[in-house]
């Protein structure tokens, strides 16, 4: 039973299905009299809708065809802010903005027809860039383009650039990112008016779906069933993008009264699903004569695109990470997410974190160099640790030791050692090498009351043949949360592994555990699962028991943390990973391609669950955060993406990414049953600043945006020449 | 699709004008069309089992590689390894496993890419490229091939047969170096292929270059300019603003003319300095 439980690298539970290609993935489904759906988009990033026509020689009755009028509820996508329509009704705000939609049983004529829908708009000015949005130089959202702002003080601003200190500034800006999860997105319908609405499709959060839903159809909560179906990948791009495809099928379903498949094709999902917000970060630091931060004011704003989907979440993320893992008597943080005419950028990995990650750790080697101290000690004697207070007030209390957690990662990555003989050797040397570090921390679960807000609840049932089934809405997209549930229930009742069963999520069927985000499954709804486990093992001590049984866990906000949403003060996170990483570079001088050569990454996530697929985390967040500095460009032509496919969108290969090492450090997280803390997105936020600060060591050019091509190399090398 | 049963009878297919047949060999480029949904020709004559276009053949002033010929092909043949390194290199810098099993050098070659990989190679090396059809065989200097952007010598019912590689005992320099936008399964920003014989002077040189002009380029200016030179710091910075002048790179969806011209000259520095030393 041991070799079952937490701590035990089991094998994935969908592996082999995945791999031996058994598995079925929601294109791989049929229904009888099902039909193909398909969406047709703007033409252009603002305006107003004149005339929809159906032109050529396409057989029109054949179609099923739904346009803003046929919606029988709300026509809005039910999130934080209601101002998405499903269907542009008049106005449309972005280049792919759904207007139309068609359904035929015939897919390649569904296509044709695609092209043959003639949509006109009176186009109306645009805005594409954060600078624009913020001078205001058209009004395209609300009264001023601001979706959402935030500010963050402490201490006492004025004083605290006073002479003496050495003071820097700097800007700093990071670009949008697509996910690029290995399976399209995807979604069949079922729907009319008296069984009412089921979709199953490829998904991240069942009940933000199930939401939405009952407004878009004027629903009862009972009449509206979300499925989860294999899921290839999500990274934050199925968090709330499903929930318009979804409705998108739905739609048609209920129209033509037959199953509706809407799947879309990598270029269609590359352009119009939701991408990482771009961010631009002003840093203002100074810094005492021992080389202590005295104050900090940050300015940081996002790019949210035309919608406001879940812009305030990333934005307030990217705010409470904005300011290290550092100590800073007077701090000064101001953010906004903007709005621009480019399709609504979402939730990715990392939530707004490795953005602003990237401009305090690029800014911290800057002042480093500054004041004269190596990258490490400057950092070091700014850490954060145990009883410190951060910006907001928030006392830390994770048992963490930053310091040890640099020396290990100084030490395996021999950082002093190459960085003293690539100095001397790139003297002579047409490729340069350099070494860059950098130290952060992402909080765990949901940002301030979200968890007490979302009060997740979680159940296991014991059948008579012996079976434990876990019911969650927490969905596998390739984290391994089968396998994890599965270990933390084996390990608290001590029965064998194959004798849980970890249930699809079904909305139908599962409690509302929350949405499967914010590095929280494993810590807050696994915790929940132990717990649950705890409670299933007491009830079966007793006698008379009557099979199946049933028991549940509710998430309790531990009592000694709390967040004041709006003064923003507080406990932002339960708890935080925090890590130290390290990138050895190199750059071509003379094709400007930089490249990493080794990887260290030193990370504290609690009690690790599962050593390889927490490893298998850390490398793939790695390798995607290699692809988000070095490869993957967003080419934008009036707030469009214009190289939206594989080859042109460049992701890095296997050949392009280096080892990743990776080593964990295990301090138990106090409020959770199995000690463990979030890690998925953590791994996003370090390699961006780590990689540029290398680079920066490698050819001394201050290179602050990303992603960074050998073109921008070529570019910022002649500009540090001139 | 249709799959003939040997050359003659393709040959044959492919001569009826009116009935508008196009070879399709590996279908790696011809693929990635028709998914995108911009392959508007719809009939095919399948020549990837045609046995008369297999094959690699050594005489003793040349070598020859049959238009199928695919990249894994050229990768295992001892000869090509010794005595062609270059194409080798590009073979084994194109696509990733998959593609190297399926490409083939014809394809890559009629295909007019000027961003394809095996072309410069060719070039250097001063290919050789003979054309079949019903009316015969004939043969042409492959740096004579491309006209234009995705215009050939080629004329309609004529399949690409072979290319020539002809051998030589001289003691040759070799360097091929793809800039792509990644590691493996590329394409190409700048392709740079050079061989050089040099004694004291360089005595015979050939440049060509890739995804800097709109077919693949021979540099015979920058050629012409080094014959007969001692190098030196400064007649290597002459030869990079020829061949700066010679390329007419473009500002694309996958990099700058800017950073095409600054490697170019970079790569061409690389190259030079590379076969001896520099005075
Ligand atoms: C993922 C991927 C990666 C790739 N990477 C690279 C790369 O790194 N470098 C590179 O250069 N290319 C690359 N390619 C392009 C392609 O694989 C090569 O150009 C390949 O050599 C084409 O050969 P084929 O036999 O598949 O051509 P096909 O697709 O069969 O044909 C291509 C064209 O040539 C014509 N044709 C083919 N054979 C003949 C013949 N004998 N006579 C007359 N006409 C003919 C066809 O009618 C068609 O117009 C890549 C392609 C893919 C899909």
């Amino acid at each position: 039973m041991a070799e079952n439980a937490i701590g035990q690298s089991v094998v994935r539970r969908e592996g082999r299905e995945k791999v031996t290609g058994q598995a079925k993935y929601v294109d791989d489904l049929s229904f009888p009299g099902m039909i193909f759906g398909a969406t047709v988009r703007s033409s252009v990033p603002r305006g107003r809708i004149r005339t929809i026509s159906f032109e050529g020689t396409i057989p029109w009755n054949e179609f099923v065809i739904v346009t803003a009028k046929d919606v029988p509820g709300k026509n809005i996508v039910a999130l934080i802010e209601h101002d998405q329509p499903y269907l542009a009704d008049g106005m449309v705000n972005h280049p792919e903005e759904a207007i139309v939609l068609l359904a035929h049983p015939d897919k390649y004529l569904l296509e044709e027809a695609r092209r043959h829908v003639r949509i006109e708009i009176d186009p109306l000015p645009a805005i594409f860039t954060i600078e624009d949005s913020l001078a205001q130089k058209e009004i395209v959202w609300g009264k001023d383009n601001v979706q959402k702002s935030f500010l963050i003080e402490t201490g006492n601003m004025k004083d605290a650039w006073t002479n003496g200190h050495v003071v820097v500034e700097g800007a700093y800006e990071t670009g949008a990112q697509e996910q690029l999860y290995i399976e399209p997105q995807g979604m069949i319908a079922v729907a009319n008016p008296a069984d009412g609405v089921t979709v199953r499709g490829s998904l991240q959060c069942p009940f933000y779906i199930h939401k939405a839903l009952i407004e878009l159809f004027a629903l009862p909560p009972e009449k509206i069933r979300v499925i989860q179906t294999e899921t290839g990948g999500g990274f934050g791009g199925k968090e709330e993008y499903p929930t318009i495809i979804a409705g998108h099928a739905a739609l048609l379903a209920w129209k033509s009264g037959r199953p509706v498949k809407i799947i879309y094709d990598r270029a269609e999902d590359m352009v119009a699903t939701t991408k990482r917000h771009p961010s631009r970060t002003k840093i203002k630091t100074a810094v005492d004569k021992q080389g202590k931060l005295t104050a900090m004011n940050i300015d940081f704003v996002i790019d949210g695109g035309a919608y406001v989907t879940l812009s305030p979440v990333v934005l307030s993320r990217g705010t409470l990470h904005s300011f290290g893992p550092y100590a800073c008597p007077n701090v000064k943080i101001t953010s906004k997410a903007v709005a621009t005419n480019t399709p609504p950028h979402g939730a990715f990995r990392g939530f707004g974190a490795p953005q602003s990650l990237f401009a305090i750790e690029r800014h911290m080697d800057r002042v480093a160099r500054k004041v004269g101290l190596s990258p490490d000690e400057f950092r070091r004697r700014n850490f954060l640790s145990d009883g410190k207070t951060m910006p907001t007030g928030q006392i830390v209390r994770d048992g963490v030791d930053l310091s040890a957690l640099l020396d290990r990662a100084l030490e395996l990555s021999h950082f002093h050692d190459k960085r003293r003989r690539f100095a001397r050797e790139n003297t002579t040397s047409a490729i340069k090498k350099g070494m860059g570090l950098a130290t952060f921390m992402h909080g765990a679960g949901f940002t301030g009351s979200g968890e007490a807000y979302l009060a997740s609840i979680v159940a296991i049932e014991a059948t008579k043949e012996g079976i434990v089934r876990v019911l969650t809405s927490s969905t596998e997209i390739g984290q391994g949360k089968n396998t994890v549930f599965a270990q933390i229930v084996a390990e608290t009742l001590r029965i064998p592994i194959d004798r849980i069963e970890v249930t699809m999520p079904d909305t139908a069927i599962v409690p509302n555990s929350g949405p499967t985000v914010a590095s929280r499954t494993a810590m807050v709804v696994g915790g929940l699962v132990a717990e649950a486990a705890k409670n299933l093992k007491e009830l079966l001590k007793k006698k008379d028991i009557h099979f199946p049984v049933k028991v549940t866990a509710q998430y309790q906000q531990p009592k000694d943390i709390s967040f004041d949403d709006k003064t923003y003060r507080g406990d932002a996170y339960g708890t935080y990973a925090w890590a130290v990483y390290v990138a050895e570079v190199s750059v071509d001088t003379v094709t400007y391609e930089a490249h990493v050569d080794d990887f260290v990454a030193v990370q504290e996530i609690g009690k690790v669950l599962n050593p390889t697929l927490a490893s298998g985390q850390i490398e793939g967040g790695v390798a995607q955060a290699i692809g988000m500095v070095l490869y993957e460009k967003v080419e934008w032509k009036e707030g469009r993406m214009v190289n939206g496919q594989m080859t042109n969108y460049i992701m890095p290969t296997s050949v392009d990414v280096p080892p990743i090492r990776v080593f964990f450090e295990g301090v138990p997280y106090r409020h959770s049953p199995t000690g463990a803390k979030g890690i998925g997105e953590l791994p996003m936020d370090g390699p961006a600043p780590a990689i540029l600060n290398a680079i920066e060591d490698a050819i001394g050019v201050s290179i602050n945006k990303i992603p960074c091509l050998p073109e921008d190399i070529l570019e910022a090398m002649e500009r540090s020449r001139a | 699709m249709i799959t003939p049963k040997n050359l003659d009878e393709a040959l044959t297919l492919l001569a009826d004008r009116a009935a508008g047949w196009k070879p399709c060999a590996g279908g790696t480029d011809l693929m990635v069309l028709f998914e995108a949904g911009k392959l508007n020709h719809t009939k095919f004559v399948n020549i990837a089992a045609l046995t008369e276009l297999h094959g690699i053949e050594e005489r003793s002033d040349a070598i020859e590689i049959k238009a199928l010929t695919t990249y894994t092909d050229i990768l295992k043949h001892a000869t090509i390894q010794r005595e062609f390194p270059s194409l080798v290199t590009a073979a084994a810098l194109t696509g990733a496993v998959a593609i190297q099993n399926r490409g083939t050098i014809g394809g890559n070659i009629v295909n007019a890419s000027p961003a394809a990989d095996s072309p410069p190679a060719l070039l250097a090396y001063d290919a050789q490229v003979e054309l079949i059809s019903v009316k015969g065989v004939r043969r042409l200097a492959y740096a004579d091939f491309h006209k234009g952007y995705k215009q050939m010598d080629l004329q309609p019912g004529e399949l690409l047969k072979s290319v020539l590689l002809p051998r030589t005992h001289a003691e040759l320099h070799h360097y091929y170096r793809k800039v792509g936008t990644r590691r493996a399964q590329a394409i190409s920003k700048v392709c740079f292929c050079g061989v050089v014989e040099r004694e004291d002077r360089i005595k015979n040189i050939r440049i060509a270059l890739g995804s800097v002009a709109p077919i693949p380029l021979r540099a015979r200016r920058t050629e012409t300019f080094l014959i007969g030179k001692q190098l030196s710091s400064k007649i290597i910075d002459e030869a990079k603003k020829i061949i700066d002048q010679e390329i007419s790179p473009i500002d694309d969806i996958r990099s700058t003319a800017k950073y095409r011209r600054r490697v170019t000259q970079n790569l061409l520095e690389e190259f030079l300095c590379g076969t001896g030393s520099t005075n």
